[in-house]
């Protein structure tokens, strides 16, 4: 998973931003604080109490950047290695506030017997079992402008924000920020299945509401 | 079950893994070949494709200013070092 692969090459750019950092380069700091901050908080949440605790621990982790950058090697991405950095304190702040780790113990359990889309829209008996009774829409014949609209993008905020946390998270990471999904198994430490599971559920929900939203304007 | 043809019901709960590469070849053969013969499926897999491209430009949260602030300070602090 993350562990140091010998024939690791790191990413286009990296060692001129690593070298920048080392010389005590601030706009390159300030960028990347703007880059990773909002995922930070976001990863960091899932592990402590509030949003102010969030925070306090998304500022350490800047601070360890800052005093570990000089040991920093590249044998991983500088992203994974904040990140990394990020989780740990994150953990540690949320074991002594008592705070059990969101994952292993929620994350099996938040996706399952949930299904992605209402089962009275399938059929439930008969030859064609299974099979829709009002399929989906084709979303590609609305007008342009309605799909790339402002109001449609905050029906997706909205409806991801409605979301339990540790789906919240996890679809924001992949989707809204663009992670991949080991980069997002290895910061909130998640296996596989689970990261899939509710990432699956997570997307799930916000196509329905989506839906409801598109299809009701149609009609 | 596999060979068995998939339902619509099943399909929409491995488009995930089908996304994100997960199924095995035959699973995925099964995916495509349900979803080259049904048009709900197609759109379905499109609405989710299209989902995740809207996610894509939603905005989102950042650090509060003063902590940005703080950041900026210790970094020229420990530059000066």
């Amino acid at each position: 998973m993350d562990t140091v692969d010998s024939s690791y090459v790191p990413p286009p750019g990296q060692a001129a931003i690593v070298d920048a950092l080392k010389r005590g380069d601030e706009h390159t700091f300030s960028d990347l604080v703007t880059e990773y901050s909002p995922s930070m908080l976001r990863v960091a949440r899932t592990y402590v109490s509030s949003r102010a605790v969030a925070e306090e621990v998304v500022q350490e982790a800047w601070l360890g950047v800052i005093s570990g950058i000089g040991r920093f090697e590249g044998r991983a991405s500088l992203k994974t290695w904040i990140f990394r950095i990020v989780t740990n304190i994150a953990k540690t702040r949320g074991e002594r506030e008592g705070r059990s780790v969101p994952f292993s113990s929620v994350g099996g359990r938040e996706g399952e017997g949930e299904a992605a889309v209402d089962p009275n829209r399938f059929l439930d008996s008969g030859r064609w079992a299974g099979h829709w009774t009002s399929a989906p829409s084709r979303w590609s014949e609305l007008p342009e402008e309605q799909l790339v609209g402002d109001e449609t993008a905050g029906i997706v905020k909205a409806a991801i924000a409605a979301l339990p946390e540790v789906q919240r998270t996890v679809i924001t990471l992949r989707d809204v920020e663009g992670w991949s999904s080991e980069e997002v198994r290895n910061a909130l430490d998640l296996s596989e299945t689970n990261q899939r599971v509710i990432l699956h559920r997570a997307r799930s929900k916000v196509r329905n509401a989506l839906e409801e939203y598109l299809d009701g304007e149609q009609t | 079950m596999s060979d068995q043809q998939l339902t619509c019901e099943e399909l929409v709960e491995i488009v995930t893994e089908y996304l994100d590469g997960g199924l095995s070849d035959a699973e995925r053969e099964r995916f495509e070949e349900h979803v080259v013969v049904c048009s709900g499926c197609a759109n379905y897999l499109d609405q989710i494709r299209m989902t995740i491209e809207i996610a894509g430009r939603v905005t989102v949260d950042d650090l509060m200013e003063e902590t940005k602030t703080e950041l900026l300070a210790a970094f020229k602090d420990w530059k000066r070092e």
